[in-house]
Parts: structure tokens; sequence; C-alpha cells
């Protein structure tokens, strides 16, 4: 007999080993999520899957699902949690959706949406990170780092390069290139890499292409992710 | 340099009177005048106080998101900026010469931009002033009042404005802030049913367009001499023309003519603009004053936007609106018009004009095609001219070899007027507030001499009813005399 447990009062069946994200996905229920990516270990950076399970708030991506689980995901209070999060992503970077290439196709800017932040509510860091543009063919635009680190793991774990890392502890944390002199351009990073098209949001950007995708043809203009994401999920 | 009634000899011990904020299109001015103890009035300043910063923090952004960044500087013209930047940064990517389709593409973004904001600032913002007076009540005088008197007016005025919002939409895939144009091009497109979406309305707005510039025209023939002589001064007119002397509102040569009529300086290649345009800077003002270098800063000042550029063109390429460029011109008698009411009627003029030319392009089978991108060897540095609504725009970058903005310039279209504002706001403070009791209504003598230039300075007012106006009268030692709010 399979195993499973309540999301939002409906049964999700799992197999042992499978998070409460995974199995949640696979049965057509959305979890909203940022830093998780099929292809690697949990992270449980972002909390953006933040769920209530037994009663305890837990990241969906880490918490191996458990048989006769009662968890909360899409409530008025678990969402609630998810747009502070949100709120507070946005402030901790420099994220000035207006003019920002990657407006459209952005997962934080697609979760802003989906989970109606109309405020920053907080009070913006503005921290100084400075835009990395010695690379012929990528641009590095540090401003908008949300710290979830998949260009450190595709580049080590897949590409074999390690050419990113995060550096610094608490409100000073901040990405880095791994090289002598702090520049892609000074590393054997490739726009060919898995990492130079893995971030979520606009941090790693091939040069030159800018706003090239007309409105109305972006990602996220004609799905939602909570759609998108379920989409992929099925195929 | 100072010009008369700029800077009072005596000014500590004179009284001063503030209009701050004068309603902005963009942000914040002010106007401060000087009063002797008669009330003669000894200075008039048009002050723009607020600083917009966007030539410093564009340095070090990454050369193809300008034209994106840019156009934030401006909620009414944003397109201007868009484009002037396109237009700058085409060189940057190699595309020397754009295509075909992107050209007309951009040319048709532009002239629906044209349209609406000509259409904002004539029926939302100053036909209040024009059809019930300066002085009328101000619970009336705004758009809503215009939709109570005037309900066929105000329709023609807002649906007018919508036409080229669509444009806009169409081409820039939002109404207001899209991104259709990109360095070497454009990023989409017209389809099919967009442009029959477009053409199906495009006749009854040319046909719109010419009853508003007969109503521009009667209200300026009606009322002869008080449109003739309020706030008038005399000046250079500097605009951007065809190679062929023909308006052209989105690329070609600069040209100055003289207060009198006569060409002064043409054929000014727009990479040159730098040779020829000096900007000062004035102690008590944000904004800049440019003047033409070789005539200097006392007699090189000038005039942009439609009364400009409608009499300094030879003629305009389209015949509705080169007739009634004809007409405009007759009114002269062979002297360039200065008045700056008639700014109302030229502005008029140029919007049948650019329904005209939309109606044109959308008959053109480029704006279907696929060929929207081009490039060749990437180039450094890029200067894009183009008139917005309000007049000559100039956007001037340089690029590093990391494609990182190095440099930027921008004049845009109010700077160059700033002179002329200001000497307007005089002539009207001299002929009208000098030595009397000022009351709101006089006050707005003021913002519709300033209006007429449609600056960013308009935005706000007549935003039913709420003009946000105060005037404090302060004495000498600046304790407060007298206090006049309206709307707000």
């Amino acid at each position: 007999m399979t195993k499973q447990f309540l999301l939002d009062g409906q049964p999700v069946p799992f197999e042992d080993g499978q998070t409460i994200l995974e199995a949640a996905r696979k049965a057509g229920h959305y979890i909203p999520s940022l830093c998780w990516h099929q292809d690697f270990p949990p992270h449980g950076s972002c909390k953006l899957c933040i769920v209530k399970a037994a009663g305890r708030h837990v990241s969906a991506c880490a918490t191996p699902a458990k048989e006769g689980w009662e968890v909360e995901s899409n409530t008025p209070e678990m969402n609630g949690e998810r747009r502070g999060l949100l709120q507070m992503l946005f402030v901790e970077g420099n994220h000035f959706c207006p003019s920002c290439e990657k407006s459209g196709n952005c997962e934080l800017q697609a979760l802003g949406y989906e989970y109606e932040m109309l405020t920053p509510r907080f009070r913006h860091f503005f921290p100084e990170r400075p835009v990395d543009a010695s690379h012929p063919d990528m641009l590095l635009d540090f401003n908008r780092c949300i710290f979830c680190e998949l260009c450190v793991r595709a580049s080590r774990d897949v590409d074999g390069k390690s050419v990113f890392a995060l550096t610094g502890r608490g409100i000073h944390k901040h990405l880095t290139v791994n090289a002598e002199s702090g520049r892609l351009a000074d590393t054997d990073f490739s726009k060919d890499d898995l990492a130079a098209r893995i971030c979520p949001v606009g941090v790693i950007l091939p040069k030159g292409r800018g706003f090239a995708v007309p409105i109305g043809e972006r990602t996220f203009d004609t799905e939602t992710i909570r759609s998108k994401t379920l989409k992929e999920e099925e195929s | 340099m100072s010009f008369e009634l700029e800077t009072a000899a005596n000014r500590e011990s004179l009284r001063r009177v503030a209009i701050d904020p004068v309603s902005r299109v963009e942000g914040h001015g002010k106007v401060t005048l000087r009063l002797d103890n008669a009330g003669h009035v000894k200075e008039a300043r048009l002050h723009i106080v607020e600083f917009r910063g966007f030539e410093k923090f564009i340095q070090g952004r990454p050369y193809w998101e300008v034209p994106v960044m840019v156009q934030r500087l401006c909620g009414i013209c944003p397109v201007s900026h868009h484009l002037a930047a396109s237009k700058a940064l085409d060189p940057v990517v190699g595309a020397t010469q754009i295509t075909p389709t992107a050209e007309k593409i951009r040319r048709l973004m532009h002239y629906g931009q044209i349209l609406q904001s000509h259409a904002l600032h004539f029926f939302h913002l100053s036909s209040p002033d024009l059809l019930f007076g300066f002085e009328s009540p101000v619970q009336q005088r705004n758009i809503v009042g215009v939709a109570a008197a005037y309900p066929h007016v105000a329709k023609e005025g807002v649906l007018l404005r919508k036409f080229g919002q669509e444009i806009i939409r169409v081409t820039a895939g939002k109404r207001v802030h899209g991104t259709g144009a990109i360095p070497g091009g454009v990023n989409k497109s017209l389809s099919s049913d967009e442009r029959d979406l477009l053409r199906k309305d495009a006749d009854q707005v040319v046909s719109w367009s010419r009853d508003a510039v007969r109503l521009a025209r009667r209200l300026h023939e009606a009322n002869g001499p008080l449109y003739d002589e309020f706030g008038l001064f005399r000046s250079h007119l500097f605009s951007l023309l065809r190679a062929d002397g023909a308006m052209d509102l989105y690329d070609g040569h600069l040209r100055l003519r003289d207060a009198r009529g006569q060409i002064v300086r043409d054929n000014m290649p727009c990479a040159d603009y730098e040779q020829h345009i000096v900007e000062e800077v004035k102690p008590w003002s944000y904004m800049k004053f440019p003047f033409i270098r070789e005539l200097g800063p006392a007699k090189g000042w000038y005039k942009v936007g439609p009364l400009a550029r409608v009499q300094n063109c030879d003629f305009i390429p389209s015949p509705l609106a080169e007739a009634e460029r004809q007409d405009f011109i007759a009114r002269g008698d062979g002297e360039p018009i200065h008045a700056p009411l008639a700014y109302h009627w030229a502005r008029m003029i140029e919007m049948l004009h650019a329904a005209e030319v939309i109606r044109d392009l959308l008959d053109d089978p480029d704006l279907l095609s696929d060929d929207r991108l081009a490039s060749g060897p990437k180039g450094r540095e890029g200067i894009g001219i183009i008139e917005a609504p309000r007049g000559t725009l100039i956007h001037h970058y340089r690029v590093g070899e990391d494609d990182l903005v190095s440099y930027c310039n921008l004049i845009v279209s109010t700077t160059h007027n700033n002179q002329a504002m200001n000497e307007a706001v005089r002539q009207v403070a001299r002929r009208y507030l000098d030595g009397r009791q000022l009351t709101e209504g006089l006050l707005n003598h003021i913002e519709v001499a300033i209006r007429a230039f449609d600056p960013c300075l308009s935005c706000a007012t007549h935003a039913l009813g709420k003009m946000p106006l105060a005037v404090e009268l302060v004495d000498e030692d600046g304790r407060l005399v007298d206090k006049a709010i309206s709307g707000g």
C-alpha cells in the first residue's frame, strides 16, 4: 500500500526518501521554491517552500515526507509568511524590476506576483555590490543575488570549475568569483556552462541580449510560475 | 551672465513671493518673485529644484539596459528617451543603418507618442485655461470641467490620447515604459491583426486632429490681442529637420533660426551637437541653461518644441498639416510668431501631422517584416537626437571595452526652453502682477505661460482641481505675512 500524507487536506502519495516538496509537486500540488533544483541536493536557504508539518515550520525541499503527516502549505498563514520572505529578499539586494532585463523571466519577480507582494514592507538595505563585466560573453550583476547557490553548485558539481562561491558572513555575505583578481574574465567560465543559465534571478546574464524578447513573449507573461512549475513536473 | 529681472540689485530687502511647487510633471519647480514695497516686480525666476542624477547613475550599467532604464526619467514621454537612447546606442552594436522595418516601427511608436502627449497637454492640461479663461473659477478649471461644458471636446481629447497610447502598446509592449526599441533595431514587428486594429481608427483620428487644430486656431484668433502679446518675447528657434528641410521628428540635422526668421546655422550634424551647444549652470536652479556657443549666453538662447519646429521647417510632409502650417505662418505676416500661447496652435498642427504619418505608415508592409535588427563592428560612442513632444532631445553615451556605459550626457527638451520659460514668466509678472494684489487667478497667469511650453511642469496641474499651488508672502526678515493656497 502506498504511503501518503495530507497536504492542505488532500492525500499525497510518496515513496520513501521523497521530500514533501517532491511528492507534492509530483501529485500536482504547487509548493514554491527559488533555491531548489531537481538535479541538486536540497539547499534550504530561500525558505519559500516553508510548510507547517505536524505543527512545525519546515522546509519542504529538505524534509522527508512521513506517513500520516498533516501538512499546511497553501493557507493564508503560510502564504503570508512566504510574502514576508519575498519582501526580505527584495530589500536585501538591489532589485529594480523596472529596468532589469530579467523582468518577465525572473523567478523572484514571478513569486512576488504569485504571492501578491504589493509593497517592499521593510527598509531597503541598498548594499554596495559592483557589476563584473570583465568576461567577453557574460555579465555578473551581483545586485540581484539571492544567495541560492545554484550557480555555485552547478559550476562545482556539473561544470567541474568551481567558479563561484559565497563569502562573508551574516549581513556581509555575498557571491564572489574564485580568481585571484576576483574577476570572471580570469576564470575558465564559459557561456555554455550550466552555471551560466541556472540563475533564477538576473545575476548571470549573456552580454548584449538585454530586452531582445518583447513584452508578451517572456516566460511569465504567458503563464504563472505556479502553472509553469507544475507543467514541467508533468513532463 | 544675468538677464533683466533675473537678479534684483537689493534682493534681500525685497518681499519674496514663491509659487512652490509649480505643478511640474516629473517633479518639482517653483517660481519666485521679489517685489518692492509698492508691489513692483524686481525679480522673477523659474527654478527647477529637483535633482535626478540619471547621467551619473547610468554610468557603470551595461549599454543594452540603457533605453529601458533611462526612459524612467519621464512618465509622460518615456518613448522619447527610449528612442533617443536606442538611436544613440545603435552604433555601439554596429548598426550604423537600422533596417527599414526597425526605423518604421520606431517612427510609428514615436509619432504615437507625439499624438498622445500633445493630446494630453492640450485637452487635459491647457484647454481648461483656454476655454474658461485664466481667472475662471478654479473648481471648473480642469478636465472634468471641460467634460461638463464641452463634452465632445473632452471626449475627442481622451480618445485621441487613447489611440496614441495604443500605438505605443502595440510597438513597445506596454502603454508606458515598454521595451520595443533596442540597440540595433526593435524587438517586435506588428502582426496583421495589430496593424488592422490601429488602421480602423486612423482616419477618425486624423479627422479629430483637424478638429483640434480648428479649435486651437479659433481660440487664438478669437482672443488675438491677448494670445499675441501674452508673455511675448523673441528668441532663436531650434529644431531637427529632414535633409530637404521637411519637419521630421525622428531624425535629421539641426537648424537654428534667429528671431527675425533668418537661418543662422543649418545642416548641423547631430554628431556635432557639442560644438554648438553649451550649458550654463546657475546657482539658483538645478536645470542648466543651454545656448549656442558661437552666439554666447546673452544672445544664443533659443526655444524648442512645436512653435520652433513648425516655423523652423520649410514644410510639413503631410498635406493637411502643411495646409494648416501655411495658415499659421501667414498670421505672422512675414515674421516668426513668438507668442507663447501660439505653442498650442502649433502643437495641434503637429498632432495632425502625427495622425497623418501614423495613418500612412500603417499601410506600409515593412511593419510586418521580421527584419528587425542590424549589427556590425561594434562602436564605443553614440549620439541620438530626436524631437520629443516638448522639443529637441539629446542623448550621448560612451561605452567601455567591457560594455559598460562610461559617459552619459542628456540634454532634455525642457532644458532647452529654460531661458525661454524664464523670459515668459518675467513678461507675465511684469505685465499682469506688477503693483497688484496677488490672487490665485493672477498667479495662474504665470502657470499659463509656463504651461504653454508643455514643460515637465504641467503634469499635476488641473489634475481634477487639485493643483497644489501655495503662495507665501514673506517679509524681509523671513516672517510670513500672507499666504494663499489653491487646490491640493
